[in-house]
């Protein structure tokens, strides 16, 4: 096969591997920021507090980090629907929230970050799986299932979620407050209750983030700063609320990223990614996937 | 929204009187500043003075967008570096010092935020914030790569140890910040009590009616994102100066783009005198905490204390008073 | 050592460290001067992303005033170190500094870790004309030229001419000559400083450049880069990278099973126990830049005995475990101050830089004598290989025959193996 043609593909490929970390990083704030409006800017550092957590008890226990990611998600939507709570008595209930709950939610990232390292120290940890060292070779194409696996649990993980707000009455109502509030409440339903739930969802969803976070790289508590501009990104990209979109949306971020890598140097890879991003914004606000208001 | 309630049109000597009183009142609190600290006789002040004053200018000038319009802009450690970068630049490029610095970083500021303005006019809401966002990210990267003010390698400003007739260099920044503060907030005040900053407060509270009523939003808009832009450049032209020595990461700091918009928050978002409430008070909050506890607890505290302020003064210091009077 | 001399430690290391963060206060001159200590005074990383290193740091200068005052202290009076957290912003630099001296009062400066750091605080040390001995700078005092700058590292001031050539110095005894080069440093300013170091020389000895890229910080996946690179077939590739990249760069090297005949360079990280626990193999056979490896060849007096006591306090201090980078030479900065300040015998900062430009120091890494920029008269960079790894225990760091040393040829204790890659 032509050299450049590996290349390509291979960039590709490993963009659509990358994808699959963002996706995970993004699903949750792609329902807390697309369907509460809740600016959230907290998300990435409480996906490196779950990736903590997961090191800490996985290790302890021998267990597999995605598996303690995933035992990690109640305890996660409880965390997420108390701080919800908080948030809801303090700001959505008074109106005006957006700007204040962003101030909120900084301090919020603050207190996690600082947390993080008087409570571990500033030291990377890490806990490797045995297949985070397996790669798997398709003719030309390498696959490391360090990026694979992660990415596919986060897959697994929206489309539970996709298929519970697609058909579950609760789902729906979720879908429904994004909309419109007001008229859940003529349905006797209370908004307040259906967007904690959600809300604890997306924190649930953090914690999956993390263990997938910890099986791609070690987790420092700085970390998350990465990851804060991209998410948002790929949200807005993939039209706020829109599940689907978010994927789509991290994918093309993750291959955007690594094809200008592969071919331009990795210095570029951010300015193009986030260019790009200023450019789609600049001529189609609604987001790449988004549909148009 | 009671914040409306400063922008009440006023008869103009009543105007003109209150303007006359603002600036009395803003040259003596700055002699009297100025005093003080030279009385204190100890650099330490000027320091965290100029730490203060530098999130005055920048908190102030994020309000003018985000406080009158409701535009929320994340990147303003993106214009704060433009404007450091551009001081940096024209050093080496021409010698020319800091105050003509500070003057080249205005324009650039100002230029770069029209330009922001233009690319994103069609933006609301989260959509603008993630876009300024997202420009901050591409300045970032074309100075890494900008060999000339030292890339990623960062910047060195060797600035003189003495400067007449100042008793130290350290005296001059802070007395160069404070006029930049007392200018940035009397042009805040300005806009706010003027035909712009009621247009602008229509913006926020309904851009598709006040369209609809004869606002020229498109160019209010304009005027802001520039004046915005040019404010926070301003505020980040002394920074190389006053740490000797800029990298792309120090320049492009969280804590810059976090501050510009947590400070108006606490102060109260939306009036001229916000902004100067919140940087004072979350400025030295943070310049105590820093020297004084000695571990990573410093952080912890900044972090607890937005959180409690914002949730205690939703509407901000301001907004608070307000609704116990 | 025996139980009770270990908890005895450990209370002088929890009371240096309190007296750190009581010493705060010019709310609290009366007891500052009664017991009328010598005051040295930093800022430090302790949270944000040079915040490992600055907490190893900050260990090593614990047990160093924990050791200078049980035996009296310096020219009879105690040490006392005042610190305070930069939060590895820059910003807080200038502010932090001014405060120590102004209001702190404090007598000595030293530095945070690193160049980022250490810069801003130079205008304020040099308007005071204070002393100031760093740690881990590169450079710096090429911009500023003050002649009361001492940095310990070992890197020397020519680091354009020097650096890289002990990790060429290797490649050239490879079966085959080199005749390629790929170079991959990440944007700051070390690491571009050590990849400017390499493209050099590797043109002064005739290898061509085959790659020559930055990358930014903030990349996440290394795949491709790491694959562009591979196809360049370079015979040695010399990254100059940070952790938590490092990590990430080797993680991606050894998935595309990319193994040229030697890899390596100016990576910070694999000096490090959480990358040595988490890569085990795959650092087998890696060149890498170094300061310090446990070989028979740099068993200086006294250092043995300070990795004992740092390993016995970094894991409740949560630092770096196996203390092989930073501290020896955190240590031996302090152990500079204070054998200057005794040869002194008062605080005199004029004094005490003509004396460390004129003396020679014992350390626990080594006689180190400063040249005319303050940087060290004579560079030592060190170039380790990883040998026979084949898992992540951490005791074996502790031993010879580990980190091997290649060059300088002087301090060698071993021979290159190669290819890079772990073994089948």
């Amino acid at each position: 096969m032509d050299p450049d043609l590996v290349l390509l593909l291979n960039g590709i490929t490993s963009g659509l591997l990358l994808g699959g970390l963002y996706a995970a990083a993004a699903c949750g704030l792609a329902v807390s920021f697309g369907m509460l409006d809740i600016v959230n800017i907290a998300h990435p550092a409480l996906m490196v507090a779950g990736g903590f957590l997961v090191v800490v008890i996985g290790t302890a226990l021998g267990l597999d980090p995605l598996l303690v990611a995933v035992l990690l998600a109640l305890p996660f939507y409880l965390l997420g629907t108390g701080i919800y709570t908080v948030y809801h008595h303090f700001f959505e209930r008074r109106g005006d929230e957006a700007l204040q709950g962003l101030a909120f939610f900084f301090g919020v990232m603050f207190i996690i970050e600082v947390g993080l390292v008087m409570a571990f120290g500033p030291e990377q940890r890490f806990l490797d799986p045995p297949y985070a060292y397996v790669t798997w070779r398709l003719g030309e194409i390498d696959v490391p299932l360090r990026m694979l696996v992660p990415g596919l649990l986060a897959m697994a993980a929206i489309g539970a979620l996709w298929l519970f707000l697609q058909r579950s009455f609760t789902g729906l109502a979720i879908a429904a407050v994004a909309q419109d509030a007001e008229a859940l409440r003529l349905m006797a339903i209370d908004p307040v209750r259906i967007k904690r739930f959600a809300f604890g969802i997306s924190i649930a969803l953090a914690a999956v983030a993390g263990g997938a976070l910890v099986v791609v790289q070690p987790v420092e508590p700085s970390s998350g700063q990465v990851f804060i501009g991209r998410v948002f990104a790929v949200c807005i990209m993939g039209g706020m609320g829109s599940l689907p979109g978010c994927i789509l949306a991290a994918f093309v971020f993750g291959v955007v990223e690594n094809v200008t890598a592969t071919f331009y140097g990795p210095s570029w890879s951010p300015a193009v990614a986030f260019g790009w991003l200023l450019l789609v914004l600049a001529f189609r606000p609604q987001g790449l996937f988004g549909k148009a208001a | 929204m009671s914040t409306t309630a400063l922008a009440r049109p006023a008869t103009a000597p009543a105007k003109l009187q209150r303007g006359l009183a603002f600036w009395l009142g803003a040259l003596a609190i700055g002699i009297g500043l100025f005093l003080g600290l030279r009385g204190l006789g100890n650099d330490y002040a000027y320091f965290a003075g100029y730490f203060i004053l530098q999130y005055v200018v920048l908190a102030t000038a994020w309000n003018i967008l985000g406080g009158y319009a409701g535009y929320v802009n994340f990147g303003a450690a993106g214009f704060m570096a433009a404007g450091a970068y551009t001081a940096i630049a024209l050093r080496k490029a021409t010698g020319l010092d800091l105050l003509p610095g500070i003057v080249a970083a205005g324009l650039v500021g100002g230029l770069l935020g029209l330009g922001t303005g233009y690319l994103t006019l069609r933006l609301k809401g989260v959509y603008f914030s993630i876009a300024t966002l997202c420009l901050s990210v591409v300045l970032q990267t074309l100075v890494v790569n900008w060999d000339y003010v030292g890339g990623s390698r960062g910047a060195y400003v060797i600035r003189p140890q003495t400067i007449d007739p100042f008793t130290s260099y350290g005296e001059y920044l802070f007395i160069v910040m404070l006029v930049l503060a007392i200018g940035a907030v009397g042009i805040a005040r300005a806009v706010e009590n003027s035909r712009l900053g009621r247009g602008l407060q229509a913006i926020r509270d309904n851009e598709r009616a006040a369209e609809a009523v004869g606002v020229p939003t498109l160019r209010l808009k304009l005027v802001a994102t520039a004046l915005c832009g040019a404010l926070m450049a301003i505020a980040g032209a002394p920074l190389p100066y006053y740490s000797g020595y800029l990298n792309p990461e120090a320049a492009f700091s969280l804590a810059y783009a976090v501050n510009a918009i947590a400070m108006p928050l606490i102060g109260g978002a939306g009036t001229w005198a916000g902004p100067v409430i919140g940087a004072v008070l979350l400025g030295a909050m943070q310049q105590a905490a820093t020297v004084t506890i000695s571990s990573a607890l410093n952080l912890f505290i900044v972090g607890w204390m937005l959180v409690v302020f914002v949730a205690l003064a939703p509407r901000g210091i301001l907004g608070w008073f307000r609704t116990r009077r | 050592m025996n139980t009770t001399t270990r908890r005895e430690l450990g209370r002088l290391a929890i009371a240096a460290a309190i007296g750190g963060a009581g010493a705060s206060g010019a709310a609290f001159p009366s007891f500052a001067q009664g017991s009328n200590p010598i005051r040295i005074g930093y800022s430090m990383s302790l949270s944000g992303g040079l915040a490992g290193n600055g907490r190893a740091t900050q260990l090593a200068h614990q047990i160093w005033a924990a050791e200078v005052n049980a035996r009296g202290g310096i020219l009879g009076r105690p040490v006392q170190i005042v610190f305070y957290d930069d939060q590895t912003n820059g910003g807080q630099v200038p502010g932090i500094y001014t405060k120590l001296l102004d209001v702190d009062k404090v007598d000595i400066v030293t530095s945070p870790y690193a160049t980022a750091m250490i810069a801003p605080a130079m205008p304020v040390v040099m308007q005071r004309n204070m002393c100031f001995l760093t740690i881990f700078g590169a450079g710096v005092n090429t911009a500023f030229k003050y002649d009361r700058h001492f940095n310990m590292n070992v890197v020397g001031d020519n680091m354009k001419e020097t650096y890289a050539r002990g990790f060429l110095d290797i490649a050239a005894k490879l079966p085959s000559p080199p005749r390629s080069i790929a170079i991959l440093a990440v944007d700051n300013d070390f690491a571009q400083r050590a990849a400017e170091s390499a493209r050099f020389l590797a043109k002064e000895r005739g290898i061509r450049v085959v790659y020559d890229r930055s990358y930014p910080p903030s990349t996440v996946d290394f795949t491709p880069t790491i694959r562009s690179i591979a196809a360049t077939r370079p015979d040695v590739v010399f990254i100059a990278s940070y952790p938590p990249d490092s990590n990430a760069i080797l993680r991606a090297t050894s998935e595309l099973r990319f193994q040229p005949p030697m890899f390596g360079g100016g990576m910070v990280g694999p000096q490090l126990a959480a990358f040595q626990q988490q890569l085990g193999p795959i650092l087998n056979n890696l060149v890498n830049w170094d300061v310090y490896s446990p070989e028979p060849t740099m068993q200086f007096p006294g250092v043995v005995a300070f990795l004992e006591k740092y390993r016995e306090l970094a894991p409740r201090e949560q630092a770096d475990l196996l203390g092989n980078y930073i501290p020896p030479y955190a240590y031996a900065q302090m152990q500079v101050l204070e054998q200057s300040l005794t040869r002194v015998g008062k605080i005199d900062q004029a004094a005490l830089a003509a004396d460390m430009h004129a003396s020679t120091f014992e350390t626990i890494v080594g006689s180190v004598k400063f040249g005319a920029s303050g940087e060290w008269a004579e560079e030592r960079n060190l170039y380790v290989q990883f040998q026979n790894i084949r898992d992540g225990d951490l005791e074996k760091y502790k031993r010879a025959g580990t980190k091997v040393i290649l060059a300088p040829s002087r301090l060698a204790t071993g021979q290159l193996q190669h290819p890079y890659g772990p073994p089948a």
